[in-house]
This record gives structure tokens, C-alpha cells and sequence, in this order.
């Protein structure tokens, strides 16, 4: 089941594509994979519908911009809520066996070796969040020993197969922003079942994740789920849209005029790993 | 053969039986942690890795020592190593097993462990690590076995194990190399991120291998009838002693490239480890114990005097022992983590169910051990009669 998972998996980044080679991966998807991959499985990644042509999100390198003047702590703290929400994160008190997609992180945290003394005391006080950098050169996927996490060649996205991960936490020193988070413990005693999101899986205890960029939502034709609610409290608020989420192989798309429009910093770029997230200060 | 293994006097048997039953307790807490998970460990988000993954790395340099007598032996035809070659090379059968075992034990998913084969993956350092530890593991029972069968009948052991007694020469030395590289290629971990950490591997392998592989040596001349003889062990003191030197050198580089440069992340991990940071210092009484017995041990290794008689030589062998293990265990693997990626910091304490498997593990690895050195003895032994 796992290779078929797999070519589940690519079959959906290409039709999302929605090149010409979507109908035929509808058909496959329909015919082949409908009996071998099970409903929860397909809830997983993508429902059927998301392979109709046009429907999905499609880029070729999906990025972020954090726009951090925009965020305070409500907004950063409902993006980590509605993501937590739509991905079955449990709420684990000990910080030892905490999982997290995404969080708030102080300046010096989030971006560690650009704070000085004198920096402006709002900029320190700004919520940061932080999340998988879904790397263009993602050092955990070159050191998955399973490739149960790798790019997906489509659009750019770290995504992981938490049907194949063997749970050695190797991702986990590699990544250079403590990104990934692991089950120490059962995360389904931590999820009451009237609380979980049944369109997405639960995961079982010895397995890495992080975040994915919601790729099952890009399926769907939905934009992150972080975003989403970024972008409705920051209008509310009548602020810039605190997170922008697009393609930067789309010169018109909002992400590249942010861009080009304003300063930006990525963490830790010295390392070379050339994160898809973007700040904004 | 392996039947030499179960005749055995009281003293065997209350050491094999006493060893199956730490195994049996270890064996019955990771029955608790597959079913409860890794959460009963000390490890934790930001210390993903703890006393599994530091006595592996410890063991697979322990694995060295058969390297050291095998080169000498076959290659310079050392003679006088070939009264104990076997047992440096069943040594490193247990040691490699042991370091197989940390590593299941250490897996959130133990039975997805053969996905590692299934879906092999060349970029990455543990798919060849797992490639080169099982080579090891194979060639030196196939190689032992085969030259103490030999032996058993007074022959020379057969021609066509040449070859692979030659390739396990470079391949001892590709399991410390690649378990470095498991640490030396990751961006973002400034303490593990040094050209020289194979080198430091290597050197720190075969002062702490040959060491034990000397303490060994005296246990079985006290307890059998077979005496190793005196001068392997007095050559084998000098390799530990060049080892132990250019182990504690190597360190000190790192030490000096991190604060000449006054570069704060190459600092950060030692400033943790020696003096703590921001009031965390965990770890601060075992590196000051480990620069202690290193310290303690190259004087004793340094003065003829002391290195040339048997008791004292235990003794500085076992400091070696301690101050390695503490190296590169507590040292390395834990001290890597800290501070975390986002300069926060946690610390980790094992927790008593990971020490009691851990024992379990070294249980496993002395049960083996003494099984094989039973037979070699034996063989031996009766070689000696002849």
C-alpha cells in the first residue's frame, strides 16, 4: 500500500498541476487507487474531487511572506489554534512531548544572530511565528533514510508519509529550525473524538510531522489554513495581511511583489537550505 | 562449536544467568515502551536523541579495537597479536550487535525498520550506516569463525579468507567515519558541524577499544587457563596511549577554532557542557568527571612506570573507558542538542525504564561476548594441551 500511496501522492501534486496529464490521473485515481487506498487514507491527502482539473491551488514553489509589523499575539495565536484545529495537533502540556506546525517565537529566537542590543523594543515584543521553512534545498529530506519525507517535485512542498516513517528523529537534527515535532507520546489521548477533524488523519505514537502547508487544503482549491485566518483578522483589524501565501515562480503573484516591494529576511540563509518562508520586518 | 559455549564451570553460569535476567527486565520495559511509546524516555522535542543513540555511537568505536590488532597482525605481521586477535574480533561482534540493538530500541516505529531496505536511499547517511555496521557485524563473525575453526584443527585458517580479513581493515574504518557522518554533515548543529569529528571518532574508538580489549585480556588470563601473554598487552597500552593523546588533542582544536574565532555558536555547546549557559548545567559534573579520568589516565599511560605494570595499566584503562564514554555519549550526542535551533534550552535526563534498557543492551553484548570468548577459550585451552 505504501507505493501506492506514493504514487497516490505524486499523481495528486501533478494533477494539481492541472496539466493535460490531470484526466488521465483521474481515471487512475478513480479506477486504480479507489480500491487499494482506503477512505481515510485518501482523507489524508486529498479527497477524489480535489484531482477535478482547475479546482486545486497549483504553483510550482509555494511560499510564505510573514508580514510581522502585521501579527500581535491574538492573530499569531488563532493561526496556531486553526491550524493545530485543522490538523489533528494535539494539545500536549508537557513541553517535552509537545507537537507544534507552527508557534510564536520572540525576534532573537526566530531570527538568532541578528539581534543587537539596541534594537527597537517593539520588534523585540512582535510575535514571530514560525513554521516549516518547506525548503528549496531541505536538509531532513536528505536525510530520511525511508524518503517518508521529501519535496514533492510539483510545487516545492516538504510533505511527509507518516505510513513510512520509521520514527529514527534524524529529519529532527537535521532541520536547522526546529521545525519537526515527534509522538513521544499517543496523540490520540490528547484528541477527545467529538474535537478531531475527521476530513484529516490522527497520527499514531513514533512518527515525525510538521507542517505541510496544508497541502491538503491546496487540493482543494483552499489557500493555508493559517493564512485564511491571518488574512480575516488582519482585515478586521485594517492592517496589511499579516501572512501572503503564493507562487515565486509567479512573477505577478503577491508574494514576489511583496518581495520586491519591501525588505525581507529568510532564517539561518547562511546554511543554504533557501527556506520558503519569508519575513517581513 | 558454539556447543564450548554451554560447558561451563559455577562461576559461568551465575554471570550468564545473572546477565539473561538484566536482559529479561530491559527486555520487559521496551515491551512498555512499544506499547506506550518513546514518552517514557527523557527525550524530548528538543533532545531527540538520548542514551540510546550516545552508547551506539560510544560502541561502534569500541568496535575499533579489532581493527587494531588485525592491522598489525596480518598486515605487519605483528605475531604477538595472534594469541588475541579472535578476541578483538568477537569483541567487536558484540559491540556492533550492541550498536544494533541501541538503534531498534531507539526507533519510534521498530517494526517499519526493514522500510530502511525496502526503500533504500543512498543520500542518506544512516541507509549507509546500517549498510556498513551489518558488513561489519558479518565479516567478523565469518572471519573469526572461520579462523578459530581453523585453529581448533591446527591448521592455517584457508587462503580465501584473506581477502575478507583485508576488507574488514578499511571497512572498521568506514563504521566510525560514516557514524560521524551521521553527525558531521547537519547544517545548523555548530558542535557537530567540524571537518575533523571522523578524526576525533577514530582516535577516541581506538583508545576506548583497545582499552577494554586490555582489560579483557587480564580478566581471561586471571579466570582460564589461557594466558594471552604479556607483550600484546603491553603493545596494545601504546596504541591506547597514542589514541588517548590524540583524542584529548583533537578536542582541544575544537575548543580553540570555537573561542579564538569567538564565533557564539561554536562556543555556545561548550560553554554548556564545561560551565553551563543561562543557569542550565546539567551536564556540567560529568564532563569535569570525564576531563578528570582523562586527565588521570594519560598521566598513568604517559609514565612507563605505571603503564608497564598490569595494575595500574587496569586502572588508567578504565579511567580511558569512562572519560571516552562520557566524551562522546554524554558529550557529544546530548551536548549537540543544546541550545536547540531556536537558542532555547532543554535538558534530559534518562529516565529509569531507557537506563534499564540500555543495561539490557550491554547485557546482550557481554552475554555475547562471554559465549564467544567461551568457545575461543576453550579452543584455545585445549590448543594449549595438545
Amino acid at each position: 500500500m505504501g507505493v501506492d500511496r506514493r504514487k497516490f501522492l505524486k499523481l495528486a501534486g501533478i494533477t494539481a498541476l492541472g496539466t493535460a496529464a490531470a484526466p488521465a490521473a483521474k481515471v487512475l485515481a478513480k479506477e486504480d487507487l479507489d480500491f487499494t487506498v482506503s477512505e481515510k487514507l485518501l482523507h489524508f491527502f486529498a479527497k477524489p474531487e480535489g484531482f477535478l482539473p482547475g479546482e486545486a491551488l497549483t504553483a510550482t514553489r509555494w511560499a510564505m511572506v510573514v508580514n510581522v509589523r502585521s501579527l500581535d499575539h491574538e492573530i499569531a495565536e488563532a493561526c496556531r489554534e486553526a491550524c493545530h484545529k485543522v490538523h489533528n495537533v494535539p494539545h500536549i502540556e508537557n513541553p517535552k512531548h509537545e507537537i507544534k506546525w507552527i508557534w510564536e517565537e520572540e525576534y532573537h529566537n526566530a531570527l538568532p544572530n541578528q539581534e543587537h542590543e539596541f534594537v527597537d523594543e517593539k520588534i523585540k515584543d512582535l510575535p514571530f511565528l514560525v513554521l516549516c521553512n518547506h525548503c528549496y534545498e531541505p536538509p531532513c529530506v536528505r536525510v530520511c533514510p525511508t524518503r517518508a519525507t521529501f519535496k514533492r517535485e510539483t510545487d516545492g512542498i516538504v510533505i511527509m508519509d507518516m505510513h513510512r516513517c520509521i520514527g529514527c528523529r534524524f529529519c529532527m537534527a537535521a532541520c536547522p529550525f526546529g521545525a519537526r515535532s515527534f509522538n513521544w507520546v499517543d496523540p490520540r489521548k490528547y484528541l477527545p473524538e467529538d474535537e478531531q477533524n475527521m476530513e484529516y488523519p490522527t497520527r499514531m505514537p513514533g512518527v515525525v510531522e510538521k507542517c505541510n502547508f496544508c497541502a491538503e487544503r491546496l487540493a482543494e482549491g483552499q489557500i493555508p489554513r493559517c493564512v485564511e485566518v491571518a488574512q480575516e483578522l488582519s482585515k478586521e483589524k485594517g492592517r496589511e495581511p499579516a501572512l501572503v501565501f503564493g507562487d515565486l515562480d509567479d512573477p505577478d503573484s503577491e508574494v514576489r511583489n511583496l518581495l520586491r516591494s519591501r525588505y525581507s529576511l529568510r532564517r539561518k540563509p547562511a546554511l543554504g537550505t533557501n527556506p520558503n518562508v519569508y519575513y517581513i520586518v | 562449536m558454539l556447543e564450548k559455549a554451554l560447558v561451563g564451570g559455577r562461576k559461568y553460569w551465575i554471570w550468564m544467568i545473572s546477565l539473561l535476567v538484566i536482559m529479561g527486565v530491559g527486555f520487559i520495559m521496551w515491551l512498555w515502551q512499544l506499547s506506550e511509546g518513546l514518552g517514557i524516555t527523557g527525550m524530548s522535542r528538543d533532545v531527540s536523541w538520548g542514551v540510546y543513540i550516545a552508547n551506539f555511537t560510544f560502541l561502534v568505536g569500541v568496535a575499533a579495537a579489532a581493527v587494531m590488532v588485525v592491522t598489525p597482525y596480518y598486515i605487519h605481521h605483528y605475531k604477538v597479536f595472534g594469541r588475541i586477535t579472535i578476541l578483538a574480533e568477537f569483541l567487536g561482534v558484540a559491540a556492533v550487535t550492541m550498536c544494533l540493538l541501541f538503534i531498534l530500541a531507539d526507533l519510534g516505529n521498530p517494526v517499519r525498520a526493514l522500510n530502511v531496505i525496502l526503500h533504500p536511499t543512498p543520500n542518506s547517511i544512516l541507509f549507509w550506516d546500517m549498510i556498513v555496521l551489518n558488513g561489519y557485524l558479518f565479516l567478523n563473525i565469518f572471519i573469526g569463525w572461520n579462523v578459530l575453526t581453523a585453529e581448533r584443527k591446527g591448521m592455517a585458517p584457508p587462503k580465501w579468507i584473506k581477502p575478507f580479513i583485508y576488507l574488514s581493515i578499511p571497512w572498521a574504518i568506514s563504521i566510525h567515519t560514516v557514524t560521524a557522518f551521521l553527525y558531521a554533515g547537519l547544517p545548523g548543529r555548530h558542535f557537530w558541524l567540524t571537518a575533523i569529528m571522523a578524526a576525533r571518532f577514530l582516535a577516541s574508538a581506538f583508545a576506548a577499544g583497545p582499552a577494554l580489549l586490555i582489560i579483557f585480556c587480564l580478566i581471561v588470563r586471571k579466570t582460564t587457563r589461557f594466558d594471552p601473554g604479556e607483550k600484546p598487552i603491553r603493545t596494545l597500552a601504546g596504541i591506547v596511549t597514542y589514541a588517548m593523546c590524540l583524542n584529548v588533542f583533537f578536542f582541544l582544536l575544537e575548543v580553540f577554532t570555537g573561542f579564538y574565532s569567538n564565533i557564539p555558536g561554536h562556543m555556545h555547546t561548550i560553554q554548556y557542557l564545561f560551565a553551563g549557559l543561562h543557569g542550565h548545567n546539567a551536564l556540567v559534573p560529568w564532563m569535569w568527571t570525564a576531563t578528570f579520568f582523562a586527565a588521570a589516565s594519560l598521566i598513568m599511560l604517559l609514565v612507563p612506570a605505571t603503564r608497564r605494570k598490569d595494575d595500574t595499566l587496569v586502572v588508567a584503562c578504565i579511567f580511558v573507558f569512562i572519560a571516552t564514554w562520557i566524551d562522546k555519549g554524554v558529550g557529544l550526542v546530548l551536548g549537540g542538542f543544546v541550545p536547540n535551533p531556536l537558542h532555547h534550552i532543554t535538558e534530559y535526563t534518562a529516565t529509569v525504564p531507557e537506563i534499564l534498557i540500555t543495561l539490557a543492551i550491554w547485557a546482550t553484548g557481554f552475554f555475547i561476548m562471554s559465549a564467544l570468548y567461551k568457545v575461543a577459550i576453550t579452543v584455545k585451552e585445549d590448543q594449549q594441551q595438545a
